[in-house]
């Protein structure tokens, strides 16, 4: 079997990051001490040439290896998406492995080889390439989340990740070779043509469903997959657990809603419902015990958990048997903008905490962040801006995010959901905003005589600045996201 | 409600709106000892750049005036909408009034992170004008929701003892209740022909069942606002922990916001569901009247007073909007403007004391008379005014929202007169206490009277009182045209037809306060009088 020039040219982007994740980790042992900052910005260069290139593909619709993967519009969408992450949390890992001491220039590799996984799972037209890519991404980050050898809490972090990682890809392969053994194939559009040949009521395919439903769930962290969340993000390197919670959970998004709208869309009226029930448990969940938490990287994660459940209320939505067009691609464009919005103000959020130093150490207790407005006000401001705009409360982009969201179910007749979320997000904003109380209103204990302090560092300045400048400017005019959204939506089938 | 003149040539009110925000951007490059003066500056610079609003103002027309519009999200269509009509032009000019004043009681009482805090005042101007001038129902909701955060901060950093409580449980109510606003906001948009256009949604007849919805949401956002009972919990907290220029904000104007939701919004959007819920409505106002005011009479925390005295003048707002005729309108507009001076100037004057004595206590505070004559006389002063003693602002209001009251239902209106003996007796009380006292050895020596900045702080307020009192017609014309169409509005609904058609033969007692002018068109039926009565 010959590769055409043709298959190879449309996953050129995927070529280049994958080449590079290779050359980077063949570079580390060659390349003095002094100069293995370099190796970080090549990785920054094949990123932007690759954001170029998905650039011009934008418009793009093709399939290649004979039907397994496909280059349209929705694969570019996440694509661009996840190399603006990925840009950012390098720049972010830049200075953040200095002040942990961790010279090990595998990191960088190994955050490559994650993305490249991530863009397979997005442009994948056949289960078993979603399941590679699904797999190489798993496999990276289970070795990024234990990079801290010290800390006992980051190797418990990639042990837990890894075990229950592993035991969700079971399930979900379990899936997929359920659907092969009744469809004959793993493509989703020859696993379509068997759904709506066999109809809603066959056992396999409900079973099959179920199965992928549990094995997704873990990837995106909803309720009940979402155990292992808190303590992963907690223990893992802080800039790891930024792009887990970014971009993992923005290209498991990508590869489930395409699986669940093109594969088995026909099922609908099944997993709509189950749909609508992880979503209302993850919503209350999340929110709920966000509340309780001291340390800010668990409040965070589950917030994080809390937003997967905004994001699938554009999922029901999509789902819903009596949608309309009109009203599916709302749905479906709102969550990809959210999920948008939401990796730019997560990654702003987490930046500011890896950067707070208390003591040589990371300060990670929301108590650490005592009086930071006055003696670091930018950085207080910066954080204010994030968790408001986490919080979804104007003009910062997390309110447009959750109103398109909000506007999708209104359409669909779910206002009910709609309430239901938004109370809930009057509740998020009682923990996001305890961070800016202890911020702007308590005065650092006196008794650790360690004050905090943010560490000082130009590339940091580019991540907040391009953080920032994106939360409130998409809160202002996010008008060039919306088409980008929508018109990638018109690729799904 | 669609008559919209655009304006063409300077965009006023744009200029009016962002100079704060643009102004608040300016404070962090400027040098910490002149931010003050700068904020002043800024601040009095938006009070000049407001009254042209008020100079070329049409008093003769309902429209929407100084109106601009631009195309701001394409999918959907949401406009950067704005303009204003005799609703919400005397509400701008109090804001734009009440700023300076805030600045000036902050020039000493603030003493840290000065920079901060006069920001967040300009943001909060920005947000409440943007409030009062938007036409597009997003864009309102972007500047109402905005409010929250510079509050939030203006509570918890520059408040009293316990305010992280204060401040959160302020932004928790709030939010909650917006939220439910949002909701009802992207009904309306899909029931009321895909537009977020606040003047096309007032033309659309929505089903009752979809109205009632809507007016409970809009009801849970405009209520926890205004407070009206029971959600007024967060207000005595809110109000007694803030500093003064917040506190003054607060209850001036953020209060003010909820009335003139269900003024803007619920009457002419949802006059149907505006007639069932009515009843209600007048009951929750006339239990927020008596409570308020009985409340008031059992506290001995000077702020926590004026709060719950807010609580019950507010009550005579909702009364009078929900009385649903001209003269209940024009007078709850009239009472958000006079709370909005009268108890920011009594919030002012407890911010002065406090500034002295460092105690909000009644019992603190006693026999100012002697050491401070000046400054007994402003009490006294807004004592009165906020009592509706007659030739005072308060007066011309309360009386108007007691004649709509009457037409309503003459036991309604017996009920609302209470509350104004109530708050005779829990007003003269405190002055009496407060004023004519004897002096307590502990805080006599931090007794001085006025200097010229708080002179200069309240005078202006001072002179409002009497001259709204005295001569309000400067103050009611330009409400005249825009209060009468909303009441026509509501009558071309077809709804209530009985109660608002009787109305012609007694309307003519508003040519007394409205200087030769005649009734109100909608004063008088429109209908055949075979029609009355009738439900159509």
């Amino acid at each position: 079997m010959t590769l055409p020039l043709t298959d190879l040219l449309a996953i050129f982007p995927e070529l280049i990051i994958a080449a590079t994740a290779c050359l980077v980790l063949a570079l580390d042992p060659i390349t003095p001490a002094p100069r293995k900052g370099w190796l970080a910005w090549f990785s920054l260069g094949a990123l932007a040439a690759c954001f170029g290139i998905t650039s011009l593909q934008m418009g793009v619709r093709t399939m290649a290896f004979s039907d397994l993967v496909i280059i349209d519009p929705y694969a570019s969408f996440w694509k661009l998406l996840l190399y603006t992450v990925s840009g950012l949390t390098i720049l972010l890992s830049m200075a953040y492995l200095k002040e942990e001491r961790i010279h090990l220039t595998e990191y960088y590799g190994f955050l490559l080889l994650a993305l490249s996984g991530m863009m397979v799972m997005v442009s994948a037209a056949d289960l078993l390439t979603i399941y590679l890519g699904t797999e190489l991404m798993s496999l990276s980050l289970y070795v990024l989340a234990g990079f801290k050898r010290a800390d006992g809490r980051s190797l418990e972090a990639s042990a837990k990740y890894f075990v229950l990682g592993a035991f969700s890809s079971g399930i979900l392969l379990y899936g997929i070779s359920l659907l092969f053994g009744v469809a004959g194939s793993t493509r989703l559009s020859a696993i379509a043509s068997a759904v709506s040949a066999r109809g809603l009521d066959d056992p396999a395919l409900l079973l099959a469903m179920i199965l992928l439903v549990v094995g997704f769930g873990f990837k995106i962290a909803v309720v009940p997959f979402h155990m292992w969340t808190p303590d992963v993000y907690e223990g893992a390197p802080t800039s790891v657990t930024a792009f887990m919670a970014v971009a993992a959970k923005a290209a498991s998004f990508g590869a489930f809603l395409r699986v669940f709208l093109e594969g088995l869309g026909g099922l609908k009226a099944n997993w709509h419902v189950l749909f609508l029930a992880l979503c209302i448990a993850t919503l209350a969940l999340g929110n709920l015990v966000a509340i309780v938490q001291t340390n800010i990287k668990r409040m965070l994660a589950y917030s994080s958990i809390a937003h997967a459940g905004y994001a699938l209320i554009g999922v029901v939505v999509a789902g819903q048997v009596t949608a309309d067009s009109a009203v599916r691609s709302l749905g479906l464009s709102s969550v990809m903008l959210y999920l948008a919005i939401y990796a730019l103000m997560t990654l702003g959020a987490f930046t500011v905490v890896a950067l707070l130093r208390k003591g040589g150490l990371e300060g990670e207790a929301i108590e650490d962040f005592a009086g930071l407005a006055k003696r670091q006000p930018i950085a207080a401001f910066l954080m204010l801006v994030f968790m408001v705009s986490l919080a979804g409360i104007p003009p910062t982009a997390g309110f447009i995010g959750k109103f398109y969201l909000f506007m999708a179910a209104v359409k669909a007749d779910l206002a009910w959901l709609a309430v239901l979320a938004l109370l809930f997000a009057a509740v998020s904003a009682y923990y996001y905003l305890r961070v800016v109380m202890v911020m702007y209103m308590r005065d650092p204990q006196p008794s650790t005589g360690l004050a905090p302090h943010l560490v000082a560092s130009p590339v940091l300045t580019v991540v907040l600045a391009c953080a920032l400048a994106g939360v409130l400017v998409l809160g202002l005019y996010p008008d060039p996201l919306v088409s980008l959204a929508t018109q990638a939506v018109l690729a799904l089938k | 409600m669609n008559d919209v003149s655009m304006h063409s040539g300077f965009p006023w009110l744009t200029a009016v709106v962002f100079l704060p925000l643009v102004g608040a951007l300016l404070l962090f490059f400027v040098k910490e000892t002149a931010v003050r003066w700068v904020a002043l500056g800024l601040t009095l610079a938006e009070l000049a750049l407001s009254l042209p609003l008020w100079i070329f103002f049409d008093p003769s027309t309902p429209r929407m005036q100084f109106a601009e519009q631009v195309a701001w999200i394409t999918a959907p269509s949401i406009n950067y909408s704005v303009g204003i009509d005799g609703i919400s032009l005397p509400l701008i000019l109090m804001t734009t009034f009440l700023m300076p004043l805030c600045v000036l009681v902050s020039w000493t009482a603030i003493q840290t992170r000065i920079k901060t805090f006069m920001a967040a005042l300009l943001l909060m101007e920005t947000a409440m004008i943007g409030v009062f001038v938007a036409l597009d129902f997003v864009l309102f909701y972007v500047f109402w929701e905005a409010m929250l955060i510079p509050m939030y901060l203006l509570i918890g950093v520059w408040g009293g003892a316990n305010r992280v409580y204060a401040a959160i449980k302020f932004f928790l109510y709030t939010l909650t209740g917006s939220v439910l606003l949002l909701v009802a906001i992207l009904v309306l948009f899909f029931h009321g022909g895909q537009t977020f256009d606040i003047l096309l949604l007032s033309g659309v007849e929505y089903p009752s069942a979809l109205q009632s919805w809507i007016f409970l949401a809009f009801f849970a956002a405009f209520a926890v606002k205004v407070p009206m009972f029971p959600f007024h919990t967060w207000l005595p907290d809110a109000h007694v922990e803030a500093p003064t220029a917040g506190s003054v904000i607060l209850a001036s104007v953020l209060l003010k916001m909820g009335t003139y939701g269900f003024l803007r919004f619920t009457l002419p959007m949802l006059p149907d569901a505006t007639d069932t819920f009515t009843p209600s409505m007048i009951g929750l106002s006339l239990i927020a009247v008596l409570y308020g005011a009985y409340m008031a009479l059992a506290q001995t925390d000077l702020k926590k007073l004026i709060a719950y005295s807010s609580v019950s003048h507010m009550g005579f707002v909702t009364l009078g909007i929900f009385a649903l005729n001209a003269q209940g309108i024009e007078g709850a507009l009239m009472q958000m403007l006079n709370h909005g001076i009268t108890t920011g100037a009594l919030f002012l004057c407890v911010g002065i004391l406090y500034e002295r004595t460092h105690s909000r206590l009644i019992a603190d505070n006693a026999g100012l008379t002697g050491p401070m004559p000046r400054y007994a006389a402003f009490l006294v002063i807004f004592s009165l005014s906020s009592l509706g003693l007659p030739g005072t602002n308060s007066f011309v209001g309360e009386f108007l929202v007691l004649a709509g009251t009457f037409m309503w239902s003459k036991p309604a209106a017996a009920v609302a007169a209470l509350g104004i003996i109530l708050a005779a007796a829990y007003l003269l009380w405190m002055v009496q206490r407060v004023a004519f006292g004897a002096p307590v050895a502990k805080t006599a020596p931090k007794l001085i009277d006025l200097n010229l900045r708080e002179w200069a702080t309240l005078t202006p307020l001072a002179v409002l009182v009497f001259w709204i009192g005295l001569f309000p017609n400067p103050v009611l014309t330009p409400m005249h045209a825009s209060v009468n169409h909303l009441v026509e509005h509501l009558d071309q609904r077809h709804t209530a037809v009985a109660r608002r058609g009787t109305l012609g033969t007694d309307g003519r007692w508003l040519t007394i306060t409205a200087d030769g002018e005649q009734p109100p068109a909608s004063a008088k039926s429109h209908l055949p009088p075979s029609t009355i009565g009738q439900t159509p």
